[in-house]
């Protein structure tokens, strides 16, 4: 599992840098967004990888991370979903702001010259 | 922390700087898109609350007259490590009254025009200061994000602030690197819990020892993370490259505020770098100093550069910015209580007269730029005439000697604004008798004290950058006083100049109480080199115990 989760968070991560270094403002956007994917992915993975165990706790069961998954991250994950989709909402404002204005979707403004 | 019962009020002023700007933003949107005057209103007094109330704190702080002194407040009422602590030292209540000072700045200078150009001004700013003070208060890592979010997103909305094609374009390259950084910060907070199991920064300093030796890589590697975090807030060389477009863009009192924008990521590196890092760290002493005196020394040598090439004062002061930080930067990194003292001063100075200079930049521009219409007279609002005037407004009545007066005579409000741009020059490139030149000579003071490579080299580029400062802001000085000027002389509003004439005051006051300041300082940079005590004062707080849990317990 541990495999698959850092594939995934590499795969994501790796398609948001090279859409983030784009000169589209719509690629910046989405590459941005697989980006903090990427990030959520990463936090949540720090609380140990389980299957099958919950963060509440239950009598009789001793309160360690064996038989517990670590609820931190998942809240972290939580706080930090919900910032980055209001962030992102908000580029994607300026985002149609600039296009309105300049007409074009370069991130400057202006295509670059030959 | 006393053994009362009753909390002592002066603690509960660590909450109250962060829930009333927090309040007066609700308040303000309650209020919907119009009565800018009630919010303007509201505006000032809210500001001006915040800024006595971080005076009071700064006061009390010191007057608590131990090595490191310290107010701990536990909003949640949990148990330290667990729950959200908020935690005054010297070093947090400098940075709330520079931010509130700013602040207050901006607020007063928006009055005359700014506030109307957009709806939300008012409660973006206020916004602006919850986050400000919220992420100099807090003790916790993942706090210290909310609060960094809450500033930038109130910072994106104020660099829009006016509209138009500069500020949107220079808004959305802003708005992208700072989306990068803060998932950077992510990273760097989850590496870090991942490793010591916690996010109170006190609890992390106190877990670092127990790590071990196989994982400090992995720690170093999230500490790193989190750094470039800070340092691209910080505006550090080479990620400072944002910095100058966007604050040029910017509206005046809103490039005013971002001046402690910085400051907000050489707090979070000295923070957590004297906590985490201290000498007697093992591997990891001092981890990353080097990187931030070579860092530091690079960015004042580009942003030096960057002044004497800027023909834009905007950009001029954008770059002045980012000298100031890498002076900041290249003074922490080199751990002595001596230069942390002249860097502290020198924090002071600098954020003041820059915020002056941003807020200058744009009355000289409209006192040279004759296509910038003059702001509108009819609104009651008092206007500084000048004195040779040949047909005085009829609202504002002149004595006769002003009247009398031969020939051209130099008009009030060029007379002020050569003079504030004077102080304001001589402090950015800390030439005598202004406070920058304390905070420059404290700090090459201490340079002299076993001088080592890297300290000569900080020497020397501390100096030459003063040189290329006061050339690059006297020959922006000589275009704009001494040449000829046609056209009628500007028009400054009496608000205009209120902030500036008082950030300018308050450098001057630095070097008035110099001692009394320098002493702050020094005691200011001893408790940042005696961490322990910060850890201690941290997990030694305790909850209260509240009246409803007794009853209910019994």
């Amino acid at each position: 599992m541990e495999v698959v989760i850092a594939l995934a968070i590499g795969v994501l991560a790796g398609s948001g840098v090279w859409l983030v270094l784009r000169p589209r403002t719509f690629q910046v956007l989405i590459g941005l967004t697989l980006l903090s994917y990427a990030v959520n992915l990463f936090i949540f993975s720090v609380g140990s990888l389980t299957i099958g165990k919950e963060p509440i706790f239950r009598p009789g069961l001793a309160a360690t991370l064996e038989n517990y998954t670590d609820p931190l991250p998942q809240s972290l994950v939580l706080t930090a979903i919900v910032i980055g989709f209001a962030t992102t909402a908000l580029f994607l404002v300026v985002l149609l702001a600039l296009r309105g204005l300049s007409g074009g979707d370069h991130v400057d403004g202006q295509e670059e010259r030959p | 922390m006393t053994g009362s019962p009753a909390l002592p009020l002066s603690e509960h002023l660590l909450v109250v700087l962060v829930l009333l700007p927090l309040g007066t933003a609700a308040l303000m949107l309650a209020l919907g898109q119009g009565r800018r005057t009630t919010k303007a209103v509201l505006n000032v007094a809210s500001t001006t609350a915040g800024l006595s109330l971080a005076v009071m704190l700064l006061a009390w702080v010191h007057g608590q007259d131990a090595a490191a002194a310290f107010a701990v407040y536990l909003p949640g009422n949990w148990p330290v490590p667990y729950g959200i602590v908020l935690v005054a030292d010297r070093l947090s209540a400098l940075m709330v009254v520079l931010a509130g000072s700013v602040g207050l700045a901006a607020v007063l200078y928006a009055l005359a025009r700014w506030h109307q150009a957009g709806v939300h001004f008012h409660a973006l700013l206020q916004l602006q200061l919850a986050g400000l003070y919220g992420a100099f208060l807090t003790a916790d890592l993942f706090n210290l994000f909310v609060f960094f979010e809450v500033m930038l997103a109130a910072s994106y909305g104020l660099l829009l602030h006016g509209g138009g094609n500069a500020r949107v374009r220079a808004g959305l390259h802003y708005i992208a690197i700072n989306l990068v950084a803060s998932l950077l910060f992510l990273i760097g907070v989850a590496v870090l819990y991942g490793v010591t199991g916690t996010l109170n920064m006190a609890d992390i300093a106190a877990k670092l020892p127990l790590v071990p030796e196989h994982d400090h890589g992995l720690l170093h590697a999230g500490a790193a993370i989190l750094g470039l975090a800070f340092l691209t807030k910080a505006a550090i060389w080479p990620l400072c490259f944002w910095l100058p477009p966007a604050y040029t863009a910017a509206s005046a009192p809103a490039a005013a505020l971002f001046v402690i924008l910085t400051k907000v990521g050489f707090y979070a590196v000295v923070r957590l770098w004297t906590l985490c890092f201290p000498s007697d760290a093992g591997d990891s002493a001092f981890f990353g100093s080097a990187a931030l005196v070579w860092g530091g020394i690079a960015t004042v040598v580009f942003g030096s550069i960057g002044m004497l090439a800027s023909q834009h004062l905007g950009r001029l002061a954008g770059y002045s910015i980012i000298t100031s930080s890498g002076t900041l930067l290249a003074a922490i990194g080199l751990h002595e209580v001596a230069l942390g003292t002249g860097a502290l001063f020198y924090l002071a100075s600098s954020t003041w007269a820059a915020c002056a200079l941003f807020l200058l930049v744009e009355l000289l521009e409209r006192a040279r730029d004759l296509a910038t219409p003059p702001p509108r007279i009819d609104d009651g609002q008092p206007l500084l005439t000048a004195f040779g005037e040949s047909e005085p407004p009829p609202d504002i009545n002149l004595d006769d000697d002003a009247r009398a007066l031969v020939g051209r005579a130099l008009p009030a409000a060029l007379a002020f604004l050569g003079l504030a741009f004077a102080v304001c020059a001589l402090v950015i490139a800390g030439l005598p008798p202004m406070s920058g030149f304390v905070g420059k000579l404290a700090m090459l003071a201490a340079l002299l004290e076993e001088p080592d490579v890297a300290k000569w080299v900080l020497f020397a580029s501390l100096i030459v950058s003063g040189l290329l400062a006061a050339l690059a802001l006297l020959r922006v000085g000589m275009r704009q006083f001494w040449s000829a000027m046609d056209g009628p002389p500007p028009r400054l509003r009496l608000i205009e100049m209120l902030p500036v004439a008082l950030l300018l005051g308050a450098c001057v006051m630095l070097v008035i109480r110099g001692e009394a300041a320098l002493d702050y300082a020094r005691r200011t940079a001893e408790g940042l080199h005696a961490p322990h005590l910060y850890i201690e004062a941290v997990l030694a707080a305790r909850p209260r115990p509240s009246a409803a849990v007794d009853g209910a317990s019994r």
